[in-house]
């Protein structure tokens, strides 16, 4: 404690070194934090905390087109909405499984695309060179561009008879004929690669960001020992970069699971089977229908399974790095 | 890293194949903007041959362009602004003040930005209608309810970046705002923002484009009076003909102001995520 010397000098609010002086006026301190924030948070709760609770509610009840306008007449459907939506038997639950199955694979395949093309190209321009500040502007452009932008050029290139890829597809020799892209089974590959086109920028941008921060002297001392490039990948990059790795696959692993815009701009109403993924199939389930109901409860289910997988892979990564 | 020759290759290799990948579609929605609409209507190729600034023309005519350009400008911009005056003055208490609900503020705060927007589509569209319905205010289909919605969305990344910002700014200058007289509003006012320029303006393009590109609230909340350019350039497509050379047009329009103004904040934006990532 250092009061004792500070008492010498005619302070009128003696204040201990270290401490910020906000938080010394009791007063004044006690409201303007939440006064600061009180905006915020009103905004939070009206935009995101109630209409999530209110949706909770919903999946209890039977609130189609007729109880939209006057919602709290609307009768309690008990489980009712969630026995639709999980009954595999019938048509609507067995559309939200298969949609469920597509937008797994949709996920995993684009999280492991764009970390794959996001870490290959930070290692690619990590050590300088002429041209580098060039290329790594040009890679962030994809990212930069309005989503919409993007998938909406995605979608006139995978037009059967007009788009660029199946021209470039013949002219490789790679297809015979004219495939559909946009409907049938080739639609999950469209999605894939439109959505990864985005993405592995935002993974690229991430890890490049990580790789910043690694001292060079590792690599020099790695390089003195005799270790080539790839081990010095596997022993310095990824080791470092792991807290980085935590949080970039799982935001990553969010953002597909739920995405909308590619499905939705790529296919609008007309979604194909092989496409269908889940969010966008709570949004026609809810919009085309008007039945409300179930799809809360289709939401609530997302939202529950998110939870599950995002506390499940907290609870693996925590122990794992504990360990290490 | 060694630059070894199996390196140089590997970054040849990889750079021009990505290249090739983030460069074809975007060269795609330039040429095709530059296209007649028989051009884009007949087997793909790659260079204009009948070269026309047409669609650049015609795109305001085929379908209300301007008008979705004047709602989505006037949408993103209010959204900004009071998104990030929002975050300034929460990502100030956070950094600065130690209160009761500080981590459960954030963590609540920061978990809502990873939660499906489809979540709360349903319910806030009925909130809305239902607002409507009994206060008179009306919210679906105006740019109010939009601007409200698309300020949240924004807020959560930006009070956590800006209060990552506030914290690496060293606490001796507030104190000494304090010490000349200043309250602490004045400190963050004449101190602390001005030195967080950087973080602010990374916060403000990330807020911009959060709401410019928004498709699946807009596709919902907006009616013909405030519909934005995310859904508005799906107008292109109509029952006759799909004029795919203005919309490549409309798309690159569109994109420019956003991708320059990303471009030019990206040091700041990178300093941001990895300031976040590493804590």
């Amino acid at each position: 404690m250092s009061v004792a010397t500070e008492t010498a000098a005619p302070a009128p609010a003696p204040t201990k070194k270290k401490r910020s002086r906000l938080e010394h006026r009791p007063g004044l301190n006690r409201w303007l934090p939440y006064a600061l924030l009180a905006p915020a948070v009103l905004l939070e709760l009206f935009i995101h905390i109630i209409p999530m609770l209110v949706g909770i509610w919903m999946s209890f009840v039977k609130l189609t087109k007729f109880f939209i306008a006057n919602w709290s007449s609307a009768p309690g459907a008990g489980l009712g909405n969630y026995k639709v939506a999980l009954d595999f038997n019938n048509a609507v639950g067995q559309g939200l499984l298969k949609s469920f199955g597509v937008t797994v694979v949709f996920s995993l395949v684009t999280v492991a695309f764009s970390w794959v093309l996001g870490m290959a190209a930070a290692v690619a321009l990590q050590p300088e060179f002429r041209g580098r500040g060039i290329i790594r502007t040009l890679f962030l452009v994809p990212y930069a561009l309005p989503a919409y932008a993007g998938i909406l050029t995605w979608n006139f290139m995978l037009q059967r008879d007009t788009g660029a890829v199946n021209h470039v597809l013949n002219q490789l020799h790679l297809t015979d004929g004219k495939p559909f892209w946009l409907i049938g089974s080739n639609a999950l590959i469209s999605l894939i690669t439109v959505a990864g086109w985005k993405l592995w920028t935002f993974a690229f941008l991430t890890l490049m960001a990580g790789m910043q921060s690694i001292p060079r002297d590792l690599y020099e001392a790695a390089s003195v020992d005799g270790a080539g490039n790839i081990r010095q990948w596997r022993n310095i990059t990824l080791p470092s970069l792991r807290p980085v790795n935590l949080v970039l696959v799982l935001v990553l692993f969010l953002w597909t699971f739920s995405d909308f815009n590619t499905p939705y701009v790529l296919f609008g109403t007309a979604q194909p089977p092989a496409g269908d993924l889940i969010t966008f199939h709570i949004y026609n389930a809810s919009f085309l229908t008007w039945n409300f109901g179930t799809g809360a409860a289709m939401s609530v289910l997302l939202l529950i399974f998110l939870m599950i997988v995002t506390g499940a892979y907290l609870l693996v990564t925590g122990r794992r790095s504990r360990r290490a | 890293m060694r630059e070894t020759r199996g390196f140089k290759i590997y970054r040849g290799v990889t750079l021009t194949v990505l290249g090739l990948f983030v460069l074809v579609p975007l060269y795609v929605m330039i040429t095709s903007s530059l296209k007649p609409l028989k051009d884009v209507q007949g087997a793909f190729t790659w260079w204009p041959s009948n070269l026309t600034l047409a669609p650049f023309f015609d795109m305001w005519k085929t379908v209300p362009l301007a008008k979705y350009f004047v709602n989505s400008t006037i949408v993103s911009v209010a959204a900004t602004a009071f998104s990030v005056a929002i975050a300034i003055l929460a990502a100030f208490a956070v950094s600065r003040f130690k209160f009761r609900g500080r981590t459960v503020f954030t963590t609540t705060v920061l978990s809502t930005q990873m939660f499906p927007g489809v979540l709360f589509l349903l319910p806030l569209f009925l909130i809305f209608v239902n607002i409507n319905n009994s206060f008179g205010l009306q919210l679906v289909g105006t740019r109010l309810g939009l601007i409200i919605t698309y300020l949240t969305f924004s807020l959560p990344f930006s009070i956590w970046m800006l209060a990552g910002y506030f914290d690496s700014i060293p606490r001796e200058l507030d104190e000494a705002a304090l010490v000349d007289g200043c309250g602490p509003m004045g400190a963050l006012w004449r101190v602390v923002l001005p030195a967080a320029r950087p973080g602010v303006i990374a916060v403000a393009i990330y807020s911009f484009m959060t709401a410019w590109g928004e498709v699946l609230f807009a596709s919902v909340m907006t009616t013909e009076a405030n519909r934005t350019l995310s859904v508005g350039l799906r107008q292109y497509s109509t029952q006759t003909n799909i004029y795919w050379n203005q919309i490549m047009a409309a798309a690159l329009v569109v994109s420019v102001p956003v991708v320059i103004g990303f471009l030019l904040a990206q040091r700041h934006f990178v300093a941001g995520v990895t300031a976040g990532a590493v804590k």
